[in-house]
């Protein structure tokens, strides 16, 4: 009987978390433009989507940070993680701390804060450039520029790296020690041994950091909206920028493809993982 | 030998620098100075005027933050306590709405919470709006009772004149819900609720069960057990469910906009205004980001006491 | 005599400002099993890491017939490791495990002295097959070659970890407690094992373990170990028979020490008696240290015995009884197939050759009274734990 209300518990807080997606799906599907009156089965809004120039530049902005800032936060920060675990303790401590700090700070502290350095050096690189540009006329440097797709990458991958260190870091600590010893006495250099027993060691670790970093970045909001200035813009900050107007039902369309995107990515990472500890247990039975 | 793998953290060293420490101490500058660039304190003094605005978003932050421990704590026990294979499925179910942009999320519930959005149609079809007109128009016959009555009575005695409100709306047909308060705790809720369940599911799953049945085998009871020994060991894991909830819901700002409808002015909204808004002033907000930072290394440092902190980060 | 393949010369190690190991002088020869036997933190780890390159010495050189190897990387050394909780790769089943190592290709012979760029040899798969399944037979575990690591009891695990060193052809095989994490059954197997394996290949084994039984059992050469410095080095009978000191007494089997006065050569006096025995050499009055083997001492009636003491403890332990007996205040440990009641008086009888003589040395009157007996014990136990962390900490100074 207890587990019967504890179902129903999870039912409840899952019906909670769910309802007001699973209503935004379906409104994606309505003839009419409203979100509360339902009009009839349509896919108007599904042509409307890829029609707009600005919901699909804003996808493709998305996307595309999204997954640079993965991969480049993902190489970057399993290197820093092995960089860490070789580190003193000492040394370690205070610099993990720092490296903390985007991952755990306010994001609108995160946010303006780098606003405030990208727009710094701006202004120098103005002054520089206008000097530069003074003394000789080989090369002109463009005196002006603006935030973009360059600074919301650097924001982006800036909060990313912690993440991806934070969850390849305790792999590492699994790991036996001697590994790589054992790995370089067979005739390795040091870096055959990384690539042949660390990577697929803390392997677990990397992917689930870069999906993590994957994750964070698409959620973003609030730094890419202080970051990415006005020539680029990610889905979440013309959704923002429309909520102050109206809003088209594409962005309901856009949310479905996003979802079920997700869902069916989630879906295949589970049948395999599920499969692969099916086989597990199997060999341990026998 | 392993000394030389150490030099990989330099490069990350070199970032950390440039895009972490500079940024900061480039606000601490603004908000350490004038428009003009002279030394000054008056960015924090001039904060006073904004007291509403911390008041209002400590306010909301920690009921919030209340709301989900209330509900993500049962949660995250329940589902510590049921099989791998539901457990994993669960996990899933609890970080995917997360893959969706959080502004997607919170315009999922505008558009439930408007006048005549679902919700209120939904009320009004099962009744509940004529049954809160009612209870409105039966509260507001009571306290005319009263004030004809007990306070009539009372005001007389000691001459004051304190009378109950009889005027709730007893015609409404629809529930005022977007652009309140609630709207904006109900956002925050909906939005940080799997930051809490989480850290406290993985200190509640790697609980070792061998000390609830320790405790059993003294004698304890379930509540005993709970209080006495479930609970005090997954502190660490509510403490940063707190932290993770709680930093987040104080500095908010596009849900107090959107759910609040600009009403509802917190900390985030009030950054962003000195910085790009109506308001632009770099300066005093460079000092509100620094009050804001100051709030997240008070919460750090409350989590880190009770340790764990830098394992539970992992979780997300 | 066989040819010396190793030398150590004065090497030192230092982690910060500890001194672990402290002016180390060693050789050791082809095709000998050698052990270096030591407490926990006595420097044996790090004398195997030198070995092994692993860890550079602080001072002093690192000879390979005759070449010093101070500076060459480990994947450059002609030497294999079995490690300490075997450092199996995970992710590799056993074929994959033994084959990992000729599967990196590797520097041709020939070619290395000519300079950095060198040309890169691999092994046929063919050759790798037939040769990881002939060292699977050395081994014993034919037809395991495809399970995966997890699958595999301890003394398996061990016997891949062995395998995987020795397909290599290595001319050193070091040993770190290999068998610490096994159960005593299976080490004493495993020990025979060792022992046979050395023998079939005919290479250098350099064993690490802090269990003096093993070193006992299986060595040419005990090197035995403390404070970072050696504290004899022999076979393993000499070491047993004429300890050097009182800490090499006490670590290999059990002893009695007692302080005593040499009178001149052949006579020592203890216990305010004068005792014959086989030791000279001494100075004329030397404080020394007397070692007297638990199982050497004869108990006597009473009225028959040179020493009189009273027993004031019994255990069985299976082939014997251990009997501490009083003398004095002093507690011995005597090892009889008699049992002696609590409270007994009883005499012992010492012959000339049941004694031994050392000098005295730092360790004197730290060893050898068994008036805390059950503590000793509990120590012995322990030792695998203290071990581990031992191991830890060697590590972190690394770092």
């Amino acid at each position: 009987m207890k587990k019967v209300s504890n179902r129903l518990f999870m039912g409840l807080v899952f019906l909670f978390l769910y309802a007001p997606i699973v209503i935004l799906i379906i409104f994606s599907f309505n003839a009419g433009n409203s979100n509360t009156i339902w009009k009839g089965f349509s896919l108007h809004w599904y042509q409307e989507l890829f029609k707009s120039r600005i919901i699909m530049n804003s996808v493709y902005t998305t996307l595309l940070v999204s997954l640079l800032s993965t991969v480049i936060s993902t190489i970057a920060g399993t290197f820093a993680a092995v960089g860490f675990y070789n580190l003193r303790r000492r040394v370690r401590e205070p610099l993990m701390t720092v490296s903390n700090i985007p991952m755990m700070n306010a994001d609108i502290v995160t946010a303006v804060s780098l606003c405030l350095l990208f727009v710094a050096f701006f202004n120098g690189w103005e002054s520089f450039a206008n000097w530069f540009n003074e003394v000789q006329s080989v090369f002109y440097l463009t005196p002006r520029i603006y935030l973009g797709f360059g600074t919301l990458l650097i924001a982006h991958t800036t909060f990313n790296i912690p993440h991806v260190i934070l969850s390849v870091m305790p792999k590492l600590r699994q790991m036996d020690r001697n590994l790589v010893d054992a790995a370089q006495d067979l005739g390795c250099t040091w870096f055959q041994a990384f690539i042949k027993v660390v990577v697929p060691e803390i392997k677990p670790g990397i992917v689930s950091g870069a999906l993590i970093a994957f994750t964070m970045s698409v959620d973003d909001f609030v730094i890419s909206y202080f970051t990415a200035g006005t020539t680029s813009s990610t889905l979440a900050m013309t959704i923002y920028s429309m909520t102050k107007k109206r809003v088209t039902p594409s962005i309901n369309a856009v949310s479905t493809l996003l979802f079920v995107t997700v869902l069916v990515l989630l879906v295949i990472i589970n049948i395999r993982e599920e499969r692969h500890i099916r086989v597990q247990e199997a060999r341990l039975k026998k | 030998m392993r000394n030389k793998r150490a030099l990989f953290v330099i490069p990350y060293v070199g970032w950390m620098t440039l895009f972490v420490v500079a940024p900061i101490i480039i606000v601490v500058i603004y908000a350490l100075t004038t428009a003009g660039g002279e030394f000054t304190l008056s960015n924090f003094a001039r904060m006073g005027t904004y007291t509403s605005v911390f008041v209002r978003s400590f306010e909301l932050a920690i009921i919030a933050t209340l709301i989900c421990l209330l509900i993500g704590y049962p949660l995250a026990y329940v589902m510590a306590k049921e099989g791998p294979r539901f457990q994993r499925i669960a996990m899933v179910l609890i970080m995917l709405p997360m893959w969706m942009n959080f502004l997607l999320r919170t315009y999922a519930w505008m558009s439930l919470l408007e006048n005549n959005g679902l919700l209120n149609q939904a009320f009004s079809a099962l009744g509940i709006i004529d049954l809160g007109n009612a209870i409105n128009g039966a509260l507001n016959s009571f306290c005319a009772w009263l004030n004809n009555g007990l306070l009539e009575w009372i005001n007389g005695l000691f001459g004051s004149d304190f009378l109950l409100n009889t005027a709730r709306p007893t015609d409404q047909t629809f529930f005022r819900m977007l652009f309140t308060q609630g709207a904006v705790v109900l956002g925050m809720v909906y939005n940080y609720l799997p930051f809490m369940v989480l850290p406290i599911y993985s200190v509640l799953v790697k609980m070792d069960n061998s000390l609830v049945e320790a405790a059993r085998d003294l004698g304890a009871n379930t509540t005993y057990v709970f209080r006495k020994v479930i609970f005090p060991l997954s502190l660490p894991g509510v403490l940063s469910g707190v932290t993770m909830v709680f930093v987040p819901a104080v500095s908010t700002f596009a849900i107090s906009k959107m759910l609040g409808g600009g009403t509802q002015l917190m900390l985030g909204d009030l950054i962003e205004m000195l910085f790009m808004g109506s308001a632009y002033n770099p300066n005093l907000g460079a000092a509100v980001s620094i009050v804001m930072m100051l709030i997240v290394v008070v919460c750090m440092w409350v989590m880190n006491r009770f340790g764990e902190g830098e394992e539970q980060a992992v979780m997300l | 005599m066989s040819k010396e393949l190793i030398r150590l010369v004065n090497c030192s190690m230092a982690f910060d400002d500890e001194l672990v190991l402290d002016n180390i002088n060693l050789y050791i020869n082809d095709s000998e099993f050698l052990t270096l036997l030591g407490p926990s933190g006595c420097g044996k780890t790090t004398t195997l890491r030198i070995i092994g390159g692993f860890t550079t010495p602080t001072a002093g050189e690192v000879l390979f017939d005759g070449v010093r190897i101070n500076d060459v990387p480990p994947h450059l050394r002609q030497v294999n490791t079995v490690f300490q909780r075997y450092a199996l790769f995970p992710h590799l089943n056993v074929f994959d495990n033994v084959a990992f190592g000729l599967r990196i290709p590797k520097a041709e012979e020939s070619g290395e002295t000519k300079g950095r760029k060198k040309k890169k040899v691999k092994i046929p798969e063919s050759e790798i097959k037939e040769r990881v399944m002939e060292m699977l037979e050395v081994v014993s575990l034919k037809g395991f070659e495809h399970r995966h690591i997890t699958e595999l009891s301890g003394g398996q695990q061990q016997r891949v970890a062995i395998a995987r060193a020795l397909v290599n052809r290595p001319k050193v095989l070091l040993l770190d407690e290999p068998l610490g994490a096994l159960d005593l059954r299976l080490r004493k197997d495993m020990q025979n094992e060792l022992k046979r394996i050395q023998q079939q290949m005919g290479i250098t084994f350099i064993y690490v373990t802090h269990d003096q039984e093993e070193a006992l059992a299986m060595s040419d050469t005990i090197v035995v170990m403390d404070q970072g410095k050696i504290q004899q080095i022999g076979r393993p009978e000499d070491i047993y028979n004429e300890p050097k000191n009182a800490f090499v007494a006490d670590f290999i089997g059990e002893s009695n020490i007692l302080d005593g006065i040499m009178h001149e050569d052949y006579v020592v006096e203890f216990f305010n008696r004068k005792f014959r025995c086989l030791d000279k050499g001494f100075a004329p009055m030397e404080p020394v240290d007397v070692v007297i083997r638990p199982e050497d001492i004869d108990i006597v009636p009473e009225d028959e015995g040179q020493l009189k003491g009273t027993v004031t403890a019994v255990t069985f332990k299976g082939v014997h009884y251990d009997t501490i007996v009083d003398f004095k205040g002093f507690k011995w440990l005597i090892q009889t197939t008699e049992f002696h009641p609590v409270g007994q008086t009883i005499g012992i009888v010492l012959n000339p050759d049941d004694i031994h003589i050392m000098h005295k040395s730092q360790y004197s009157g730290m060893f050898g009274d068994y008036s805390s007996y059950s503590e000793e014990y509990d120590e012995m136990d322990d030792v695998t734990l203290l071990d581990e962390e031992d191991d830890e900490e060697d590590r972190d100074h690394e770092e």
